[in-house]
């Protein structure tokens, strides 16, 4: 595994300064690229692994001694899955801690955040509703409102995480939180799933929910909060990561970083895929080589890595294609390694390590 | 139709099984009673690439087909002369005429059928008024499952087509990109028991005369409601769902003739998977899924696999060479190649090997699902060359 690291490894010059090889000192340069964030929003398109990231995330700035929440709110338990731990219900839970014992350690709670739940939470918290709460229940109004309106579900979802950022001492049990990461809908939704406020412009002009979607708004557009893209180097994926940053731009939601996940090991350098894709790669010194290295070479196996160079080959200029078009993005990029063996949670501390080395934490 | 949990796995109960029957691909293509293709599988696993394929293959060996596709990539979309969104099938250009076959194709927009659905069932004025009501405009462009359930409504149409004017003869449908593949199975009931629900009921009730005894209850809600939304949202909600009440039987019986559609014989269900835990996973719910629901499971395709290019050295043995080549001791130029080589190929055992185990797993809970597996492609696929050469690789 240790192999694999991230770096620019003679891409070409024009990709410019896409990946941070420099490994950070956290304790010289302590707030990452994001200092003063407290809203760290992940998304990318579907089998990009948002989630896996978003998780990482939320590991790296612990890891940096923070109190993080890590929220999902797509219904699918994907944290209790990353972490291997229960299915979450809809109650903040630590699922990672720092094992300093100074007590600086910081902490990953997590959240699955129900629309149901956060309606009657936000309704017995605003409106002392009582009775009529249970009645609401009961006559499924709870179900219609956060079916059909679909802005009324998204105010709910993100109100609660609103409502995490701000969380102040004036709640006696209340966890504050330094930073909130939320595992958020992919991108061909995020624009509309946070900008919560004209979702609900043709559904309520007026009224207590529109005024709880101006305030959710505020703080999604504001400084405290960024959100990041999650990519693979393919073409859709990049497509989908520029249409959605012109969409959180054009809507005045701050964008942060795009992260490229996934990324192919890179043993072979520009000058060796060059030969590659030209079938050029010296077949008899590389012989030599295996024979030396006490291979049981065969014709079959020559041709046979030749073969794997090549498709590796086109593979990363493929990559370093869409690796361009990232750059030009002009927005903080982070690269993270295939991890061949899958994701478990040794898997995730890696990567919250290569986060952190990036500064993305 | 409404058992909506995973909570009950359907398996062998023991089984061995190691390998499955393999996914004859062209039989299932050739076959003239094979008249609907749905390919369904979680998002980002190749669905709309691989419906294209067989699409294309099918009209190559003499199918007329027309394909459904929900999100294409916008340059493959080029390709198909696709790109505008119309909503109306059209001629794909550069397909072999050789086997007289043809393939159409299209490009899912929801908006619009769920309104040509209105229209067709309103009058004017009333399908005017239900296109201007926020309620309508928020459920037909936003609602979770109504992209699956216009996918459903579009297939009932082409359908219909199909029969009525013969044009074509195989519909390849693509399905949303949904975390769930289920969902494309859920989202018409959903919909269903959404307008059906007590709530609507409720709302509908004093227009409606007999359900004096609610309206107390009804009274605290409306109050709580009026609070917590605003009077306006109350009213126009009422407004939407008295307009839409009425049209809302036909859809009804739209949805179940669609669900009775996807029952038939001559339909045929692919799962595409990637092999990643979570795509196989979302295909194994699905599959299991197709059985209670009695719908003709085709097969599994698992899209992107990859492969080795030899055999005979294994990832630890070139592990274990690049380490003694080590740093300096090597004769090619550029420096380290070799050794790079050797890496790249251990690299790809652990793949490899961690897929195959995960394909073992799920050919040992599902033994009779005939599989079809299709390396991963060094190259994005993007014009009607790459398709070409992806149904070659499913056809195996």
């Amino acid at each position: 595994m240790s192999q694999v690291t991230v770096g620019p490894d003679g891409a070409p010059s024009t990709l410019g300064d896409v990946s941070k090889d420099v490994t950070r000192d956290p304790a010289k340069d302590p707030a990452g690229d994001w200092p003063g964030v407290r809203l760290h929003v992940v998304t990318g398109k579907g089998g990009t692994g948002k989630s896996t990231v978003a998780a990482a995330l939320a590991l790296a700035l612990a890891s940096r001694g923070q109190q993080v929440l890590l929220c999902e709110v797509e219904g699918r338990q994907g944290i209790a899955q990353l972490f291997d731990v229960p299915p979450l219900p809809y109650e903040e839970r630590r699922i990672a801690s720092g094992d300093d014992r100074d007590g600086e350690g910081g902490e990953v709670y997590a959240l699955a955040i129900e629309p149901e739940a956060a309606l009657l939470e936000y309704l017995s918290m605003y409106y002392r509703l009582g009775r009529a709460g249970k009645a609401l229940d009961r006559f499924g109004v709870i179900d219609f409102a956060t079916t059909i309106a679909p802005g009324v579900r998204d105010v709910l979802l993100t109100g609660k995480v609103y409502e995490a950022v701000h969380r102040n001492k004036r709640g006696k049990n209340q966890r504050e939180y330094d930073a909130v990461v939320l595992d958020a809908p992919p991108t061909g939704r995020i624009a509309q799933f946070l900008n919560v406020n004209s979702e609900l412009a043709g559904l309520a002009k007026v009224g207590p929910i529109r005024g709880q979607a101006d305030s959710i708004m505020k703080l999604l557009r504001s400084d405290l909060t960024r959100v990041h893209l999650v990519t693979v180097l393919e073409d859709m994926p990049v497509q989908e990561t520029a249409d959605g940053i012109g969409e959180l731009t054009a809507d005045g939601l701050p964008v942060g970083g795009v992260v490229v996940n996934l990324v192919r090991n890179r043993e072979l350098d520009a000058t060796a895929r060059g030969l590659a894709l030209e079938d050029r790669l010296p077949r008899d010194q590389i012989e030599a080589d295996l024979v030396k290295a006490g291979v049981d070479v065969t014709p079959d196996l020559v041709t046979g890595l030749l073969r794997e160079a090549r498709e590796h080959a086109e593979r990363r200029e493929l990559e370093d294609e869409q690796r361009a078009r990232i750059a030009a993005l002009d927005v903080p990029t982070y690269e993270l390694a295939r991890q061949p063996d899958g994701i478990d949670l040794g898997a995730l501390y890696e990567l919250a390590a290569d986060l952190l080395d990036q500064g993305m934490a | 139709m409404n058992t909506r949990n995973k909570s009950s796995r359907v398996g062998p109960l023991a089984s061995k099984a190691e390998t499955g029957p393999a996914l004859d691909i062209d039989a299932l293509l050739d076959d003239p009673g094979t008249s609907i293709v749905v390919c369904c599988g979680s998002g980002g696993v190749g669905k709309t690439t691989t419906s294209a394929a067989l699409a294309l293959r099918a009209a190559e060996r003499g199918r007329k087909v027309v394909v459904l596709t929900i999100d294409p990539a916008r340059r493959l979309a080029q390709a198909m002369g696709i790109e505008t969104l119309d909503n109306t099938p059209r001629p794909v250009p550069g397909v072999d005429p050789d086997a007289r076959g043809s393939l159409d194709a299209m490009m899912l927009d929801m908006k619009r059928t769920f309104d040509e659905v209105v229209e067709s069932q309103a009058s004017p004025e009333k399908a005017a008024q239900i296109l201007a009501n926020p309620f309508y405009v928020a459920l037909s462009s936003s609602f979770a499952g109504t992209q699956e359930y216009m996918a459903m409504e579009k297939l009932g149409q082409l359908h219909k087509d199909a029969l009525a004017s013969g044009r074509w003869d195989l519909i390849v449908v693509d399905t949303p990109p949904s975390r769930s593949a289920l969902d494309f199975l859920d989202a018409p009931e959903r919909l269903s028991s959404f307008l059906d629900g007590r709530f609507i009921r409720l709302l509908l009730a004093p227009a409606k005369g007999p359900a004096r005894l609610m309206t107390a209850g009804l009274g605290v809600v409306t109050n709580a409601l009026t609070k917590v939304l605003g009077a306006q949202v109350l009213r126009d909600m009422q407004t939407f769902v008295a307009a839409f009440d009425t049209l809302f039987g036909g859809f009804r019986q739209r949805a179940q003739k669609t669900f009775e559609l996807l029952q038939a014989e001559e339909t045929a269900f692919l799962v595409v998977a990637a092999p990643e835990p979570d795509a196989l996973r979302e295909a194994a719910f699905f599959v299991e899924r197709l059985g209670a629901e009695q719908m003709p499971l085709a097969g599994l395709v698992v899209n992107r696999a990859s492969r080795l290019s030899l055999s005979g050295l294994s990832g630890e043995q070139a592990l274990a060479a690049a380490e003694r080549l080590g740093p300096g001791s090597t004769t090619s130029a550029p420096a380290g190649l070799t050794a790079g080589l050797l890496r790249l190929h251990a690299d790809r055992t652990r793949l490899v090997a961690r897929e195959r185990r995960l394909r073992r797993r799920f050919v040992t809970a599902h033994p009779r699902v005939p599989t079809a597996v299709v390396p991963a492609l060094s190259t994005d696929v993007h014009d009607l060359d790459g398709l070409r050469l992806v149904g070659q690789l499913l056809a195996g």
